[in-house]
């Protein structure tokens, strides 16, 4: 238990069957005493209160709950949490380092490739696994390997210039500075 | 499924943890193996398939959505039994096995024995699926898969999945099965049959193409009619036999 | 000292970076299930699985009887309270939980407060409800039907399934116009429901305090303040002691405007419960039950002369309303704004008869990214408009061409009524038409038939009244459609500027500030935009029907004048000048024989807390509400081209040309991000968004796998082009902008698959036009109709 203290409520203790597990998520240790039936995605939410993971569909279809699960990218609400055990968990809020925001973050900013901000911080992820595996994807393979995550409000094609704005930094190429930034 | 709560099993065993049931390998005999836990994805970028196995390649890059692909398994797909499921169809057209262990040891059921209805597969109670078998060709493999969805990660409305083996211009081996066209997977064995001993041509894939429409049993539901489903297992059957052949002539 | 640079402080035109990016690219949104309040109860809703039925009984007993359940709430405990029913925002009524009937499918019965979701949900399953299935309508045919079953038996003076009969225009002068006619075409077409669907489903958070009798309610809605007044009719609570806060917003499009029975259930729960209570709907809610858009069919008829000219049109709609009447718009036309069809073109006579109709399907009729059944006026307009160009044999361009509103005829009056005041219509045309090598490619069409190919082109072109309202036309629950804005600018110069606008994607708190920076030359990272919180906000109605910038922005406008005005006044003081000899530029005050002396908007502002002149009072902060004079009419001409496949009528987008007049634009980056959003749902709407019913009144599209949206991968790439025709009577020459894509958009994807298929005789092929409706009308010559019920064998 990472808690001091935790109510039981009467009569339910018992029945529940719990597993403890131990994950690494964002290179942190944690561990948590859970439901088998719990969702990564809700564990990751409620338990370690990571809430940058969102969920929005019921059927494996939207993700907005993309993680990286030992660096490939997951729909977390379609795994279990203790399937999680001993693996290693990458969410939206370890992709910037201490000082300085992951270049998708930067691209997905300065290309304008969100709007509400849902559906983003999986697809950020889904971007992240694709720059990992082909660090200089074309239109079409970004298109591809973004088409397990919906967006309702960019239309994606600012998405798409947000992973190549992306690419190019992180191959050291030039990016265009913003007009104004504030 | 459980999401939805149409199902709520009271125990679930995980098998991603158990080890060296990831691979997808040929073996000296020229059989692919495909171990229960490979995932789409690794068949979708898999060098092996891309040079060895036409039909599972074509398929592979349209099961679900890309990053569903890098949880799911070809052999979960299978013993999931759904009729809109791309692998069984696949898995029939290549006369694949699926290969059950359980405590009296391991036996191997054809695909389209194994495949009994609409998510039911042929598995007993204390059986699990460990690796799926498509057996060596019978001379130089071809094939394709296509499926009409509307967007990535659609359930086909219909898939033709092909494959063929050919020595020389003749046909020696040949496997037809649909996808979303009954009520378990459909095997087109006449369609299979009329192409079988024969060169193709345009008249053996016109006749293929109609017999794997006839084999069709689609019903009419929000994705189309019956008749425009058989429609579509014509045009995908004709479409990637046709492809096919021009791959032949211009090899020629 | 010289006048700041405009774009350099993020005024208007730059299209600046957003500020409400940094937050969510971390991560770090704050979406209503982030928030997590001590103490906090889960809820979940059991809802209907039949679409008609009486309810004989429900218990409840096993629920309760489960560990960690807290609270089971069905009809009748809310009727107890007087809350079983509640009022809707079309002056119907509409149940919150079900105590007689259940009228469609996904109607919610009972609901579970637990300890956790999982929880309550497993108790839903554990409620038996018994049910007695009644005969189920899907559509208006079945509805008005001789002995079809009453829906509403609740309502009195009810006596069968007509919500209402309205119709506006003139009916005698428009049959002379069609009694005169070379040529009448005609045509029918059914815009099909349609779910708005944000990728966040709906949620609520209620915290009510005994202590302090204060409510405080976390909630997905795109109207605060309005749900603050409801909240306080509804639940009979003093409105001070009532406070909406509408956190970041996972998209709304139409979808967060009305009041729903989670809501509402969740509220009286804490109220029992004094704890707080968070309902989360989950996607088949959101889609079953929750706002669902159109549904509307029309006999459209167009009276024509042999030149082109259209002399007069007729319309007669019936509108598909499910159960409850419970449109969310603000018009005093039952029908919204359906009579704006026809507004870009100058047509003498207009008749326009209106029909709603009770069905068992879920009520809604939100403005889906649209102002008020415009998406289907346009919509209509378009098809009707393609549909006679082709009737007369006339060249789809030329037709609109000569039917436009000339850019000299403004202000313009419409047959029903609009007044619309701006426009350059053919130039826009004549942009797309350039842009898509309009004659290159009617070419390339004729040659590509020869090899039996179908290629299709396909053009929309239309203005729409954006911005509701004015307040003489509109209201909700007879709030006035204004808006507001408040702008505090500290000693430092530095300011707060909130509205009564709420963002949901749209990025005012970026664009907000933008127009301050405008008005005043305050750098716009100097002004913290904030909304949704009632207690603090000043009163609005919102954001939809694109009406923030038309009306929240307007008020950000003339609150910052408000302010410059105060300023000149302690400038004047501090020049030691008369008022009249001061001049301002961006960001200054200066005296106007000596340009060099002057005094900057900030150091107005220190002295504004520290050295005003005797008698002023001191601090700069003001508010404004703004009630517009007229709605915007951006325009739009919209150009797709598609091949269809005529083996499996499958078609494909090849190119798609928008060009966009919506005025000045604030942040041009902004604008075009709006345009690609409204483009991507026109395209879906057109090709796959399908939410229908069978014939027992299942919905079918009740999740993602049968309720398509898309992805990156189908979606077609834009070329966006602009020309801009201020708005004479905006402060700022904005006009809204939103939903222009969305609403003109299916038309032009629609014709163009038509235009493609018109060798077959087809005229029309209702929406989403799906593979195997294209296949058959090309195998039939028919029409094809999507009406419910959906074949199923």
């Amino acid at each position: 238990m990472t808690s001091l203290f935790q109510e039981i409520t009467p009569g339910a203790a018992q029945e529940i069957p719990v597993r403890e597990i131990t994950v690494m998520v964002n290179g942190e240790r944690r561990s948590a005493v859970v439901e088998p039936r719990l969702a990564l995605a809700h564990l990751l939410r409620q338990g370690f209160k990571l809430t940058g993971t969102h969920t929005g569909c019921d059927t494996s279809n939207c993700g907005a709950c993309t993680v990286l699960v030992d660096g490939r990218p997951v729909k977390s609400c379609t795994m279990f949490a203790v399937q999680a055990d001993g693996h290693d968990v990458m969410t939206v809020e370890g992709l910037a380092g201490p000082s300085e925001l992951h270049a998708l973050q930067e691209g997905f900013k300065e290309e304008h490739g969100l709007q509400c901000g849902f559906c983003t911080p999986g697809m950020m992820m889904a971007s992240k696994a694709l720059l990992d595996e082909n660090p200089s994807p074309t239109e079409d393979e970004i298109r591809w390997a973004l088409s397990g995550n919906l967006c309702r409000c960019t239309g994606y094609q600012n998405i798409v210039k947000a992973v190549m704005w992306a690419a190019s930094k992180l191959d050291g190429g030039d990016t265009e500075p913003a007009e104004v930034d504030s | 499924m459980m999401k939805l709560r149409f199902a709520s099993p009271e125990m679930l065993v995980d098998i991603n943890e158990i080890p060296d049931l990831d691979y997808h390998r040929i073996d000296d005999d020229g059989s692919i193996r495909v171990g229960a836990v490979c995932r789409h994805a690794d068949l979708e970028r898999s060098s092996l398939l891309a040079t060895r196995q036409p039909t599972m390649a074509a398929a592979a890059p349209l099961v679900a959505d890309p990053i569903v692909r890098m949880r799911g398994t070809l052999v979960g797909s299978v013993c999931h039994a759904d009729p809109q499921g791309d692998w069984a169809s696949v898995m029939t057209a290549l006369d694949a096995s699926i290969v059950a262990q359980g405590p009296n040891g391991r036996r191997s059921i054809a695909v389209r024995d194994f495949v009994r209805g609409p998510f039911q597969n042929a598995l007993a109670f204390d059986e699990v699926a460990v690796e799926a078998v498509v057996p060596a060709p019978k001379g130089e493999p071809a094939g394709g898969y296509l499926k009409l969805e509307r967007r990535v990660g659609d359930y086909a409305t219909v898939g033709v999945a092909v494959a063929i083996d050919r020595v020389g211009s003749q046909v020696s081996r040949a496997g037809i099965a649909l996808t979303a066209v009954g009520p378990a997977t459909m095997a087109a064995d006449a369609a299979a049959h009329a192409l079988t001993g024969r060169p193709l041509t345009t008249d053996t894939i016109g006749e293929a193409a109609e017999l794997a429409a006839q084999a069709a049993q689609p019903k009419t539901d929000h994705r189309g009619s019956a008749d425009f489903k058989r429609q579509l297992v014509r045009v995908f059957t004709s479409r990637i036999l046709t492809g096919l052949l021009r791959s032949e002539e211009e090899a020629a | 000292m010289t006048a700041v640079d405009e774009v350099k402080i993020g005024g208007m035109g730059a299209s600046r970076r957003r500020v409400e990016d940094n937050r969510f690219i971390r991560g770090k949104g704050n979406y209503v299930d982030d928030i997590v309040l001590p103490g906090m109860l889960h809820m979940e809703i059991l809802r209907s699985p039949l679409a008609h039925a009486r309810i004989r009984s429900i218990d409840t007993s096993k629920a309760w009887a489960m560990p960690g359940v807290r609270l089971v709430l069905t009809g009748e405990t809310m009727a107890a309270r007087n809350l079983a029913w509640m009022p809707t925002l079309s002056y119907d009524t509409q149940a919150v939980l079900a105590t007689d009937k259940v009228r469609f499918q996904g109607q919610e019965v009972a609901c579970v407060i637990a300890d956790d979701p999982y929880i309550a949900k497993d108790a839903c399953e554990a409620i038996v409800v018994d049910y007695e299935p009644l005969p189920v309508i899907v559509n208006p045919t079945q509805s008005m039907a001789e002995g079809a079953p009453l829906i509403r038996d609740d309502k009195e003076n009810q006596s069968d399934n007509v919500i209402y009969d309205w119709e506006v225009g003139d009916k005698a002068g428009t049959d002379r116009a069609f009694a005169e006619a070379d040529l009448v075409s005609k045509i029918e077409l059914h815009y099909p429901r349609s779910h708005p669907s944000p990728i966040e489903c709906c949620g609520s958070i209620a915290d009510f305090n005994r202590a302090t009798s204060k409510l405080t309610v976390y909630l997905t809605t795109q109207a605060p303040h309005i749900i603050r007044a409801a909240v306080a009719l509804v639940a009979e609570l003093p409105e001070q002691m009532i406070r909406i806060i509408s956190p970041d917003i996972g998209g709304g499009f139409g979808n967060k405007v009305p009041v729903y029975p989670g809501y509402v259930a969740s509220i009286l729960a804490s109220i029992l419960l004094e704890r707080p209570v968070k309902w989360i709907e989950d996607r088949t809610g959101n889609l079953i039950s929750t706002g669902f858009a159109r549904d509307v069919y029309l006999q459209g008829e167009l009276a024509l002369r042999r030149d082109g000219r259209i002399l007069g049109v007729r319309m007669n709609t019936t509108a598909d309303h499910g159960a409850f009447f419970s449109d969310a718009q603000p018009s005093k036309f039952k029908i919204g704004l359906m009579h704006s069809a026809f507004s870009c073109y100058d047509i003498p006579n207009a008749h326009l008869v209106a029909r709603g109709v009770y069905t068992n399907k879920a009520p809604g009729g939100v403005a889906y990214r649209c102002s008020f059944r415009v998406t289907e006026a346009m919509f209509f307009q378009e098809r009707m408009v393609h549909a006679a160009a082709d009737d007369l044999g006339m060249d789809q361009a030329e037709f609109r061409r000569v039917n436009f509103v000339r850019d000299d005829d403004f202000p313009h009056r419409t047959s029903w009524g609009f007044l619309t005041d701006s426009g350059q219509y053919g130039k826009c045309l004549d942009v797309g038409l350039e842009a898509v090598g309009y004659q290159d490619f009617l070419k390339e069409k004729e040659e590509a038939a020869k090899r039996g190919r179908l290629l299709g082109i396909g053009i929309s072109t239309m203005t729409e009244p954006l911005g509701a309202g004015n307040s003489r036309e509109y209201d909700i629950l007879g709030i006035k459609m204004f808006d507001s804005a408040e702008l505090k600018i500290h000693m430092t110069g530095k300011a707060l500027l909130r509205t009564g606008a709420k963002s949901q994607g749209q990025g005012h708190e970026t664009t907000w500030a933008q127009i301050v920076a405008h008005e005043l030359g305050i750098p716009a990272e100097d002004v913290l935009v904030e909304e949704g919180d009632t207690d603090t906000a000043p009163f609005g109605m919102g954001t939809y029907a694109s009406r923030s910038t038309p009306v929240a922005g307007a008020a950000v406008a003339m609150v910052s004048r408000k302010i410059r005005a105060k300023a000149r006044k302690i400038a004047a003081h501090l020049l030691e000048i008369s008022e009249e000899d001061i001049e301002w530029e961006l960001g200054r005050f200066y005296v106007r024989s000596q340009p060099d002396r002057g005094v900057t908007i900030q150091e107005c502002a220190v002295a504004a807390y520290s050295n005003m002149p005797d008698g002023m009072e001191p601090g700069l902060e003001n508010v404004a509400y703004y009630d517009p004079p007229n709605l915007t009419w951006p325009f739009a001409c919209y150009i797709v081209t598609v091949e269809v496949d005529p083996q499996t009528g499958v078609w494909d987008v090849l190119r798609m040309v928008a060009v966009d007049d919506c005025g000045v634009r604030i942040n041009p980056m902004i604008v075009e991000g709006q345009i690609m959003g409204g483009l991507t749902e026109a395209y879906a709407m057109a090709n796959m968004q399908f939410i229908t019913f069978d014939d027992e009144g299942n919905c079918i599209g009740s999740n993602f796998t049968d309720y398509l949206l898309p992805t990156a991968w189908e979606t077609p790439g834009f070329e966006l082009h602009e020309v801009v025709t201020p708005c004479p009577h905006h402060p700022i020459g904005a006009k809204g902008i939103g939903e222009c894509a969305a609403v003109g958009g299916p038309a032009a994807f629609v014709n163009a698959v038509m235009d493609a298929v018109k060798g077959s005789g087809v005229r029309n092929i209702d929406m989403p036009v799906l593979p195997d409706r294209v296949y058959e009308a090309l195998q039939t010559g028919q029409d094809v109709s999507g009406a419910p019920p959906v074949r199923m064998a």
